[in-house]
């Protein structure tokens, strides 16, 4: 029994903003499908009560006084920008795209 | 197998500096020598900086004639893994998406070697955005073990294994997020080490998975590494994730001396289903010199280990689906030829045309572990999971001073003979994926030849016990040969 439909790659994949052909498509929903098999073993893991380790060592934000410093340059910005106008980057236009779907 | 003379290790090649029996210039010239001469078969390299290697050699030498050598290692010529950005450089990570991409900074330890004296040579090659563990994902073709031109040097910091096997430069930098320094170093015969996550400043470091990514060094010996990890190590503002502690002195640490220590051999390392039989007389027979050196030798078993492959991949999958979600064809990189559907289409374009296979297949997976109704289920479990190992690693540290084991179950495979089934090599990163999830140093050994293939002795230690992992693997070394041997050529 497949655990990934096509349709569902298909919704990951829109979701990761990523295009892929037929093929692709398939070929990942199937490897997708044996990998999920294999981490089902977790299910087994009783971690009743056991707290999430998201990293090893305690984090707290640092904070540091908000002294001027040297930054990036604009130019230096925006040097490997596909495409770009000054110092601002370009893309195409952002307002229709909903309506555009 | 041959006692290659020329390839010296960097303390060595560092006291010969010191010395003035040789000259930055002459080392720098000799690397280059080596690449143009192994290079076009082993491929190691993605790009090259001759010139300005040469031209930082004869300033190394000028520093040193006057008396201000920056380091010990001042001239010492390196190699920088491609997904390590150097200003002015490239930086492509092995991927189409970043096909022309010139890095505007430095990342901290290449300011650090930079400020050492270190000259970069090049940029060695890597599994795409380092997702792999055989160097064959990458779009500008596979890296080749030196000790064996038709089998894989490992992944995915292979690129800088083979340029260190081979003799083209003393040292590399690498970067292990489930065994990419110690896997290849293990693979092609040299010392890799993955610093206590933290250790290292990560800022520069292309990111693959934030909580288990740590750049680390290679070379010929333990001692080497002490060297290049005193120099890159140590609390940086750029990284918040970096430790605050200052980095300990690890050469000084090196006294060659096992006895008092205890090491834990890991029993589910050790089951003679799970690891080639040449394998696993190897690494018994380096524990047993190390036992001999003074070493106590004691059982230990981390239960939670055989779900530590399972946990990894959902954790390091969901981390690189968010952090690959910078590659857009906005900022850097490919952009795909513009077509109607506005940004949205722009952005599924670009990122199916410039991501390899196996980076979208690990964006897919981490997407869909994160996606509503299976965050529970798969990520939050997972995470759960890593907790458990870590209590695992800690109840045994209670009783040992470090872990050994095999580095790899069995010694390096041929090119294209795992690229079929992508679950069968996530299955051979079987005994390093626990410690980036436990955020350990670990440090991957040469201890002898299987079939001409070489076998790494692995070595775990604590959190931040960095020294303690490097002395048990020089130590180790003082009483073996096995790093003095080189491929055939």
């Amino acid at each position: 029994m497949s655990r990934i439909s096509r349709a569902e790659l298909e919704r990951i994949a829109r979701l990761a903003r990523l295009r892929l052909d037929d093929a692709e498509a398939e070929d990942a929903r199937q490897r997708l499908d044996a990998i999920l098999d294999y981490v089902a073993q977790l299910d087994l893991v009783d971690t009743t009560g056991v707290p999430a380790t998201a990293h090893v060592i305690p984090l707290a934000t640092p904070t540091r006084e908000d002294v001027p410093g040297v930054l990036l340059a604009p130019e230096l910005a925006v040097a490997n920008a596909p495409a770009a106008r000054g110092s601002a980057f370009t893309v195409p236009r952002v307002l229709d795209d909903e309506a555009q779907g | 197998m041959s006692q290659a003379s020329e390839a010296e290790t960097a303390s060595e090649l560092a006291a010969q500096l010191a010395a003035g029996s040789l000259r930055a210039r002459a080392l720098v010239e000799r690397s280059f020598a080596r690449l143009d001469a192994l290079d076009p078969q082993l491929h190691a390299f993605l790009f090259t900086r001759r010139a300005a290697a040469l031209s930082e050699a004869d300033e190394s030498d000028a520093r040193r004639a006057r008396g201000q050598a920056r380091s010990a290692l001042d001239g010492l010529p390196i190699a920088l893994k491609d997904n390590i950005v150097q200003a002015g450089e490239p930086a492509s990570c092995a991927s189409r998406i970043l096909a022309g991409y010139v890095s505007p900074f430095d990342a901290t330890v290449v300011e650090r070697l930079r400020g050492a004296g270190l000259v970069i040579v090049g940029r060695t090659n890597l599994d795409e955005f380092a997702m792999g563990s055989s160097t064959e994902n990458s779009c500008a073709g596979p890296t080749r073990n030196p000790w064996d031109l038709e089998r894989s040097p490992g992944g995915s910091s292979g690129g800088s294994a083979a340029a260190v096997a081979a003799g083209i430069v003393p040292a590399a930098l690498g970067s292990d997020t489930g065994g990419s320094i110690r896997q290849p170093a293990a693979l092609c015969g040299v010392v890799g080490m993955k610093p206590t996550y933290g250790r290292v400043s990560r800022y520069g470091l292309v990111a693959f998975a934030s909580s288990l990514d740590q750049i680390g060094p290679l070379a010929h010996t333990a001692a080497d590494c002490a060297l290049l990890l005193e120099t890159i190590a140590g609390h940086d503002p750029k990284d918040s994730t970096s430790l605050p502690e200052p980095a300990p002195s690890l050469s000084q640490a090196l006294s060659g001396e096992v006895s008092g220590l205890t090491l834990g051999l890991l029993r589910e390392a050790d089951d003679p289903s799970g690891v080639a039989p040449g394998v696993r007389v190897r690494v018994h027979g380096a524990v047993a010199e190390l036992e001999r050196a003074g070493a106590k030798l004691r059982d230990v078993s981390l239960p939670h280990v055989r779900h530590a492959i399972a946990a990894y991949y959902l954790i390091a999958t969901a981390e690189a689906s968010s952090n690959l979600a910078r590659y857009d064809g906005v900022r850097y990189g490919h952009r795909a030829a513009d077509a109607p559907g506005g940004i949205t289409a722009l952005y599924e374009r670009t990122r199916g045309e410039g991501f390899g296979a196996e980076v979208k297949r690990r964006i897919l997976l981490g997407t869909y572990v994160l996606s509503a109704g299976y965050y529970d289920a798969y990520y939050k479990k997972a995470q759960q999971v890593r907790t458990l190992l870590r209590r695992d690693f800690e109840a045994a540290f209670a009783g040992c001073d470090a872990i050994v084991l095999p580095t790899t179950p069995e010694t390096a495979f041929r090119l294209g003979e795992k690229l079929s089934d992508p679950l069968a090599l996530y299955l051979s990163d079987v005994f390093t994926v626990s410690a980036n999830l436990a955020g350990l140093p670990g440090v991957s050994v040469p201890c002898g030849l299987d079939a001409g293939l070489p076998v790494g002795l692995q070595i775990l230690g604590r959190p931040l016990e960095d020294a303690t992992v490097l002395r048990i693997a020089d130590a180790y070394q003082r009483r073996s040969a096995h790093h003095r041997a080189r491929p055939p050529r």
